[in-house]
């Protein structure tokens, strides 16, 4: 089934109505997705394209048996968005905000955690299986089904990734976007792993970028556990120490989290790194 | 958004947390009466958003208050990694017996509030860190239950604070901890917090981080934010929504979405560096790529004068690179830029933005395939100008 979501996938979108969450959940729709409804507080009793908009996610998971749930409301809400999703017993709650307060999200992984429930996110793309579904905003075109697994912490650079690989030839298994943001409710290594045991994903591209350890850390479950090839792209080489560049988590700070370190590692692990994107279909194929 | 020094420690001083008496002054004879005031060795240290003052003559003890005109006077204006001193705090000088390190700081990794700790303070943490790791202790909180007491004592047992401390050391912790979770700190930082002569506990020194994304609801440290050191053209794109950061070389970068932004700056380095050539700016322009926001953005790289070519790309998923083309040379015709252009457009509709593109026929711009090509014809145009 690839990982995470595929065709069997139940999904509400928190923010329906909004501008954001309405023009996703057409797009998702359109691709295939099964969207069962959406949750407004206020708007309980509407319709959005013929699917049920509920005022609390207890009731909208009740009445359609959601397992999972993508959040695009706004950012002073979507730390309270994620915790509600968990608390109606979602498996799967999928964040595409972005400037959520790190504090309002330590508390709310804690929540997710206590709950079994898997956070994405906050501030990614979402999830999409070529073929299957999709929840979040990657475009369709981007990706064809394949075996090559993604996993990324930025958006349109996995668009490029994707694309550069569908124009050689390659498919994907399923695409996911972790988000770039210092506190995230899923890892590279979380993924990592969920490939390495996926039957239908036999390699794996991973892109990673400047802040934080996670590359680290995946490297070196690269190096103990996986079996199944990775390439790799870091991007901010070029980037200043002590700059946020973009992604709140993307900041080289104290001499942690420079792109050399991170390449040096992945490769020191067995990962093939390109210098150039570009170069990601031809280090796959 | 950092915090100076004095905003900190004025900050640590709401909850419950000992500090030096000591006032901000901007000119010399403000840090004279000040000096007076106190009646005794002063410390007289520059306020400034950068590392290292220090090391550059910021910070110097002064026996009398005539002296701390002198030194105020000598760091007032200063240069320190091209920032200008406006600010000098002066504080009365500690007797001090011995340092330590205390934050609370975001782990990233655990996702989790940390406090790390040392008997080994002054020096700067990530040195200790490389050197003594084992001398730092490091216990994570629960974000929801929040700091307990017991976490308190293993922290002043494991790290060898003597037992005549712990009371006020646990009041110093617990004030740090509260302070860091009710202004949405990223760090909160006391370095060296030190035991003086008389057996007190004292914040010498200390550093504050805001999470910017919790600004909207800490309206007081907004206020406190200080721009000096920020270019003004980083000010501008801020206040217009763009995310831009001036950076040293030639190519000026648009692009859509933060990681690709950097990947296209790391392309222009890749194929630009062996002649001096790399990006002039990270520029994320967000998603859709209006004629309004390319203009404006454009204004913004084009306001730096080193910038000799401006490198355009721009992945469409939803947006169609066709009216991204449109928005582009709207935005051109508004702003007419005096250096070449390359324009790179992918995904959805790219073959027909890079005809519109192709047919305007302005001598100034030129469109590539491929993010290879796009930055190497970059870095050919700025080479030619050299």
């Amino acid at each position: 089934m690839a990982i995470l979501i595929d065709s069997s996938a139940r999904v509400l979108v928190q923010g329906i109505t909004g501008r954001q969450g309405g023009f996703h959940a057409k797009l998702m729709m359109e691709y295939g997705t099964d969207v069962v409804g959406g949750v407004t507080p206020g708007k309980g009793g509407e319709w959005f394209e013929g699917a049920p908009v509920f005022d609390t996610m207890r009731m909208a998971v009740e009445t359609t048996n959601a397992n999972v749930s993508l959040v695009t409301v706004p950012a002073r809400f979507a730390a309270d968005a994620i915790k509600e999703a968990a608390d109606a017993g979602v498996a799967l709650v999928i964040c595409l905000t972005e400037h959520i307060p790190v504090s309002d999200m330590m508390k709310a992984l804690a929540f997710c955690r206590n709950r079994d429930t898997r956070l994405i996110g906050p501030n990614c793309p979402g999830v999409m299986t070529p073929g299957q579904a999709k929840v979040g905003i990657i475009p369709a075109m981007v990706a064809m089904p394949g075996n090559v697994g993604v996993v990324s912490k930025s958006g349109t650079l996995t668009y490029e990734v994707g694309f550069a690989m569908k124009n050689y030839g390659i498919g994907i298994s399923t695409i996911v976007g972790i988000g770039g943001d210092p506190v995230i409710g899923t890892t590279f290594v979380d993924v990592l792993e969920m490939f390495e045991n996926d039957p239908e994903t036999e390699k794996v591209a991973l892109l990673g970028e400047i802040g934080g350890s996670a590359e680290i850390a995946a490297a070196s479950y690269i190096k103990n556990v996986m079996t199944k090839p990775v390439a790799a792209f870091i991007a901010g080489r070029s980037a200043p120490p002590g700059k946020r560049m973009g992604h709140a988590g993307a900041i080289v700070d104290g001499g942690e989290g420079s792109a050399e370190e991170k390449i040096q590692a992945l490769e020191a692990a067995g990962a093939r790194v390109a210098a150039n994107p570009e170069e990601i279909p031809s280090l796959l194929g | 958004m950092n915090l100076h020094e004095y905003q900190s420690k004025f900050l640590f001083a709401e909850y419950g947390i000992p500090i030096p008496q000591g006032k901000v002054a901007t000119s010399p004879e403000e840090a004279y009466a000040i000096a007076q005031e106190l009646n005794g060795v002063v410390v007289v240290k520059a306020q400034a958003h950068v590392g290292g003052r220090g090391k550059a003559g910021g910070v110097k003890v002064a026996r009398s208050a005539d002296e701390a005109r002198i030194y105020a006077g000598q760091i007032l204006g200063m240069d320190i990694k091209g920032l200008t001193v406006e600010r000098v705090l002066v504080d009365r000088g500690a007797d001090i017996r011995q340092e330590i390190y205390l934050a609370v700081t975001n782990d990233r990794a655990a996702g989790k509030p940390l406090i790390m700790t040392s008997m080994e303070g002054g020096m700067d943490i990530e040195e200790l860190n490389r050197e003594r790791p084992d001398a730092i202790i490091r216990e994570h909180v629960d974000p929801i239950m929040g700091l307990q007491n017991y976490q308190m004592t293993f922290i002043a047992s494991a790290m060898g604070m003597p037992r005549a401390h712990w009371r006020s050391f646990a009041r110093i912790l617990s004030g740090l901890y509260q302070c860091y979770r009710e202004n949405d700190a990223e760090l909160a930082e006391i370095n060296p917090l030190v035991i003086t002569g008389a057996g007190e506990l004292l914040a010498v020194d200390g550093k504050v981080i805001i999470d910017d994304n919790a600004l909207f609801r800490q309206p007081a440290l907004t206020d406190q934010r200080d721009t000096s050191g920020e270019p003004s053209s980083e000010r501008q794109a801020r206040e217009a929504g763009i995310t831009y950061i001036k950076l040293e070389g030639q190519i000026g970068c648009m692009v859509n979405g933060a990681g690709l932004a950097m990947t296209t700056m790391d392309m222009t380095k890749l194929y630009g560096d062996a002649d001096g050539i790399g990006p002039a700016n990270f520029l994320d322009i967000g998603g859709g790529a209006s004629p309004e926001q390319v203009a404006a953005a454009l204004r913004i790289i084009l306001s730096d004068d080193n910038v000799k070519c401006v490198l355009f790309n721009i992945f469409g998923g939803i947006t169609r690179c066709d009216e991204v083309a449109n928005g582009i040379l709207t935005a051109y015709n508004e702003v007419n830029p005096d250096v070449p252009m390359v324009i790179r457009l992918q995904g959805t509709n790219a073959a027909e933005g890079s005809k519109i593109i192709n047919e305007a026929r302005i001598p100034n711009i030129t469109s590539a395939d491929t993010l290879t090509a796009a930055a190497q014809r970059a870095v050919a145009a700025v080479k030619e100008q050299l």
